[in-house]
């Protein structure tokens, strides 16, 4: 599903946030990303969905090998992928249903399957009820659950989060977590970053902890293995 | 002007553009005070321009009356028997720039010659009997700029005694025309530069505050030209909305202005553009470039974001 092979970036400014980074990971995985601020984390997410290019290396997503695309072909890529930002990244001017639905119009979705299939996920989020509502209207969590709904609307393989939980407090935490699992148990492939502790020690799946862009370590069920 | 077919290879479904018209007209909603910025630039600009244009307009309308008048005369050798008239006629037909040859006879020039100086004419009277004038060729050529040229030629035919052509007057009269004319474009060129400048300044930043909003589409899958598509089509509407009140606003102050000052024209050349067609050309002319103005603003300001 996602593959990384010797993987090296080095930023124009100098800093080496990749060096040598191989993994692999199968389809249906749940990840956690962990390591401390400035490691390389960041760095590792974005070469997955080909928001940066690795230097050196190969990464093949989805059966494509991302350093060889075409900037232009990038758009289409990420047809295949679902992203969750710590920041949710919606749209403020649009309704909670047209952030979503605006994700299905993008691929050109048969305008009579947009509506049906955004109120099923904002119902799996659970925020049918406010699909009218613009996001300035909504908490973070909600705010957060209209990002995930946006995000799988489209059924990606792929599910990477970067840091979903950063700006929520616990107990909306766990409700992300909750809906996350869910996806996760429907068969999509979940990456995630994040700096909780909580989450990873309670809630467990494969860790993968990165410090000074190498993996140093890879477990499946393990602890988040920092002091917050 | 969109990287479709080869880059992207997805023909565009009906729906879609349908989404797109759709889209344009939700944003400018959306965007509610810098839609009415960038309208109220396009207004403003666009006023100047057709202010200017009109102005322009008539001022080569009255020029264009004044050098079409401009005709050759000339005058025959009392020698001139009507066979040589005949020969003289073709001769005159035959010169290239030659649009029409009146005849005018010696007792038609002393009747104008009279007519013109009106009562001072009476003075001429008595030389009818014995007219002092001669026989004369009108010669109307095709383009004001030939008038020099075919004269220099008439000239030269036998039994042509003399040429008039109003010599110095016209050469004067054309260089002061060609070279107001050039001012009058160098005029408009340089307004219609800064209306461009100006409106896709306004839509540049309307644009950038939005630059989130582009990130966002390119995250979840649209390629360029989708998202480039709806901006394309939102630029077009306010290029064409904010020249709704330049063209209302020269429309009606023209036609005010038209049925004011033409009763107290009384100079024969100086005359204002007939309203109905020229209305309709100038408001043409704006309306084509607020949308072409909207249209390469909104295009050429999105790009910036769409490099990867």
């Amino acid at each position: 599903m996602i593959e990384m092979k010797d993987v090296s970036k080095t930023y124009p400014n100098g800093v080496v946030a990749a060096n040598g980074i191989n993994v692999k990971i199968a389809k249906g995985e749940f990840v956690y990303v962990v390591g401390p601020s400035g490691a390389g984390k960041s760095t590792f997410i974005k070469m997955m969905y080909r928001e940066e290019k690795p230097s050196k290396g190969n990464i093949i997503v989805n059966g494509i090998s991302l350093p060889s695309i075409r900037n232009s072909k990038v758009p289409l890529f990420r047809r295949n992928i679902g992203m969750v930002f710590q920041d949710f990244k919606l749209l403020e001017k649009y309704t909670v249903y047209e952030n979503v639905a605006f994700a299905m119009e993008v691929i050109e979705t048969d305008p009579a399957e947009i509506k049906p299939r955004v109120m099923e996920v904002l119902d799996l989020v659970g925020l049918k009820h406010k699909a009218r509502m613009k996001p300035t209207e909504l908490s973070g969590g909600e705010q957060q659950r209209v990002a995930i709904a946006r995000s799988i609307v489209n059924d990606p393989k792929v599910v990477i989060a970067d840091e979903p939980t950063g700006n929520l407090d616990p107990e909306t935490s766990w409700d992300i977590m909750n809906i996350f699992e869910e996806i996760n148990r429907r068969g999509t492939t979940l990456v995630m970053a994040t700096h909780n502790k909580d989450i990873v020690n309670n809630i467990k799946h494969r860790v993968i902890a990165i410090e000074g862009g190498r993996i140093v370590r890879d477990e499946q069920r393990g602890e988040y293995g920092y002091e917050n | 002007m969109f990287e479709m077919s080869s880059e992207e290879s997805t023909d565009m479904k009906i729906s879609t553009l349908g989404r797109h018209f759709r889209e344009s007209f939700k944003n400018i909603a959306r965007n509610g005070w810098m839609t009415f910025a960038s309208i109220s630039a396009v207004t403003v600009t666009l006023l100047l321009v057709g202010v200017f244009l009109v102005i322009m307009m008539n001022l080569n309308h009255i020029a264009d009356n004044v050098q079409n008048d401009v005709e050759v005369k000339a005058f025959l050798d009392n020698a001139a028997d009507d066979a040589d008239r005949v020969s003289i006629e073709k001769d005159l037909k035959k010169i290239s720039g030659v649009d029409t040859v009146v005849f005018s006879p010696r007792d038609k020039e002393l009747d104008n010659l009279i007519d013109d100086l009106g009562e001072n004419g009476d003075v001429f009277k008595p030389f009818e009997q014995d007219n002092p004038l001669r026989d004369a060729y009108i010669i109307k050529t095709k383009t004001p700029e030939d008038v020099v040229k075919v004269a220099k030629k008439i000239e030269k035919i036998e039994l042509v005694q003399s040429v008039n052509y109003g010599q110095g007057f016209v050469e004067n009269l054309f260089s002061f025309v060609d070279i107001a004319r050039n001012i009058g474009l160098v005029l408009i060129a340089g307004l219609l530069f800064t209306a461009m400048f100006l409106i896709s300044n306004t839509i540049k930043i309307t644009i950038v505050a939005r630059s989130k909003e582009i990130e966002i589409m390119r995250l979840v899958g649209a390629t360029n030209s989708f998202i480039r598509w709806p901006f394309f089509l939102e630029g077009l509407w306010l290029g064409v909305f904010g020249s709704i009140v330049p063209i209302a606003l020269i429309s009606i102050f023209y036609s005010q202005l038209y049925t004011w000052a033409m009763p107290q024209f009384t100079i024969k050349y100086l005359e204002m553009l007939p309203t109905g067609t020229f209305i309709f050309q100038v408001s043409i002319v704006l309306l084509l470039l607020g949308a072409i103005i909207g249209m390469w603003g909104s295009l050429m300001s999105v790009r910036k974001f769409l490099k990867v």
